[in-house]
């Protein structure tokens, strides 16, 4: 069943001079999943999602996303993906409305879709009367639900996170969650990554890296049972607790 | 279209910025109306001081006529030259003018003789020292003073002989006859505002987007690098375009000054020497991604620029090795043509040597920021 696969990554590494800060990783996502992608600071994630959302080019080995070579299409991937960063990124001196009718606009939308689209969003949100309101002045947690709807806001195939909930408060980070399971319900391939282990309890799959390689890829259920320990932050500290590499990447 | 969304959100966010749109609108009047007016290189108000040994009505005569002068201010009188130079130490005097005994003796009978007086030399009857400290002021009212006397012996020695002095030196200014300093600093200040306006903003524009993480969201969209930039350009361009038009406005308004030129040849190189400066701005912020960086590389630029170009100095009055380093400048090039539209009425055939070094800087810059851009980390 290769066809269901979204993301597909072969040998994939990226050396900065004699530094490997990807080092030959190979793993599949399939479509509709929540793939967690963990790892302590410095262990690669984040060089490893550049180059899957076509922002650097690996070193050596391959990797397809949404069916297209990150080394040869890569602007055929951007315009089939969402990519939310660690990073608040949307506009602050534009409205609400403003931000998802340039983000709808820059991924060639239909203006006519663009706002009837929106208003459906913003219901959603229960943002509609915040339409105009400058993004500035929203709450942390009202700004990281509207950028992530904003990066599917196009309907792409596959969405990548970037440490999405850092910050933010319990509830809204329940709520996000929720938000990222019905996103996933509805054919949206959901990419992310985080510290938070409980969240990594609600992913389909987690992989975990450790010094630029993935040290264990499965359910959480099948860590689980497999280092023999009752939740994922366990299995983390099993995992990571190896590292030869600390922070600073 | 991709970039009418673009550069819909770049108008937007012009607008809604507390400063941007007041500082348009208000550089050009600033820099036409209070720069020409108040920071100018004409020498007024040199003060001077006289030290008068011959006391004969010679000398008396030659007071009045420098302190009657409009530029000349005379603070007083001295009785040595180590007051006068007490004087200037404190600053209060510029110039010392000593005019020593039996002037007025020995120049009827000099001239009588042969119609020549010495100036400004040890053994000369009258002597100028100014304080070079302000180096401008002090050699350009020491220059004053010694005309003013030197057209006052002359007419005397007319008035003597009545006759004819065998040499006449008189002098006429080409293009700018009363040597007036705003005609020469308006056409060259608009090219300052088109510097910080299309080159600087854009570029400063961009780096902010990087520091705020804006631009990483941009980039794993399918934008083209190049429409991205184009959407930075193209709303600067268009203030740009706009803010030199109020300049043009504004000089016509307070100054009078109209180009004898006509307006296209303006235009046309006003547009070269835009897509040269924003060429800059992009090299600026590629290669630095903070504001701090890029603000004070931008400083240091601005000054070198500035002061190489010829916009405050004569160019040809550098050094070779200055005259190389301002040769690179697309301020020289384009400070030249807007003075020479403007005070000469020059033409596109005219200007050639200029048009062709504004196109090759144009293309230097602009291909060198291409590359630089597309080289990925």
């Amino acid at each position: 069943m290769e066809n269901d696969n979204v993301i597909i990554v072969r040998h994939l590494s990226k050396h900065f001079g004699n530094f490997k800060a990807v080092d030959n990783i190979s793993f599949e996502v399939k479509k509709g999943e929540v793939f967690g992608f963990l790892g302590a600071n410095g262990a690669g994630k984040t060089t490893a999602m550049k180059m899957l959302c076509a922002l650097s080019k690996p070193t050596s080995g391959s990797a397809f996303v949404a069916g297209y070579d990150i080394s040869t299409n890569p602007n055929k991937i951007k315009a089939r993906i969402g990519y939310m960063s660690q990073k608040f990124s949307l506009y602050e001196d534009l409205s609400v409305f403003e931000n998802i009718k340039l983000f709808g606009g820059i991924y060639g939308m239909k203006r006519k879709d663009i706002e009837n689209n929106a208003n459906i969003l913003l219901e959603r949100l229960e943002m509609t009367e915040e339409r105009n309101t400058m993004v500035k002045s929203l709450p942390l947690g009202w700004k990281q639900k509207l950028a992530f709807s904003v990066a599917v806001f196009h309907q792409p195939q596959i969405v990548f996170l970037d440490e999405p909930t850092g910050g933010v408060d319990p509830i809204t980070r329940r709520r996000f969650w929720e938000m990222i399971c019905e996103t996933a319900a509805t054919g949206i391939t959901v990419f992310v990554t985080t510290h938070y282990m409980d969240e990594a309890e609600y992913c389909n799959r987690v992989s975990l890296m450790v010094d630029g390689q993935i040290a264990a890829l499965d359910t959480p259920n099948a860590l689980k049972t497999q280092f023999n320990v009752q939740s994922m932050e366990e299995v983390f500290f099993q995992i990571a607790g190896k590292a030869k590499r600390g922070e600073g990447l | 279209m991709v970039i009418k969304y673009l550069i819909e959100k770049e108008f937007k966010q012009m607008f809604r910025n507390k400063f941007i749109p007041k500082l348009i609108i208000a550089f050009p009047f600033i820099a036409l109306i209070i720069l020409p007016m108040a920071a100018n290189m004409e020498v007024k108000n040199v003060n001077l001081v006289v030290i008068d040994n011959d006391h004969s009505s010679f000398s008396q005569q030659i007071t009045q006529r420098l302190a009657a002068n409009p530029s000349m201010t005379l603070y007083g009188m001295c009785q040595t030259y180590e007051q006068a130079l007490h004087l200037v130490e404190e600053s209060k005097v510029d110039v010392i003018v000593i005019i020593k005994n039996d002037l007025e003796k020995e120049l009827s009978i000099a001239m009588a003789l042969n119609g020549q007086v010495s100036l400004g030399k040890d053994d000369a009857k009258i002597f100028v020292a100014a304080n070079s400290v302000n180096s401008v002021k002090g050699t350009m009212g020491a220059m004053y003073v010694v005309n003013i006397i030197s057209n006052f012996l002359t007419e005397q020695q007319h008035n003597l002989q009545q006759t004819q002095s065998p040499l006449e030196i008189s002098s006429f200014y080409a293009f700018n006859p009363r040597l007036e300093y705003k005609y020469f600093m308006v056409p060259a200040l608009m090219v300052m505002i088109l510097t910080i306006i299309c080159g600087f903003l854009p570029a400063l524009n961009i780096v902010g987007e990087k520091e705020s993480g804006n631009i990483e969201q941009i980039n794993v969209t399918p934008v083209k690098r190049f429409t991205f930039i184009l959407s930075k350009l193209i709303p600067y361009w268009i203030v740009g375009t706009i803010v030199i038009s109020i300049g043009f406005f504004v000089a016509w308004l307070i100054y009078g000054i109209v180009p004898l030129g006509n307006f296209l040849t303006i235009y046309v190189l006003s547009w070269l020497f835009i897509l040269c400066v924003s060429g800059m701005g992009l090299l600026i912020s590629n290669y630095f991604n903070t504001y701090q960086k890029a603000m004070f590389i931008m400083f240091f630029l601005l000054m070198i620029l500035l002061l190489m170009s010829g916009m405050f100095t004569p160019f040809s009055s550098m050094p070779v090795w200055g005259q190389y380093i301002g040769r690179l400048s697309p301020l020289k090039y384009y400070i030249e043509s807007m003075r020479a539209i403007y005070l000469k009425g020059s033409t596109f055939l005219d200007l050639m040597p200029q048009i062709c070094s504004l196109i090759t800087i144009l293309l230097v810059l602009n291909t060198w920021a291409i590359f630089s851009y597309h080289k990925k980390k």
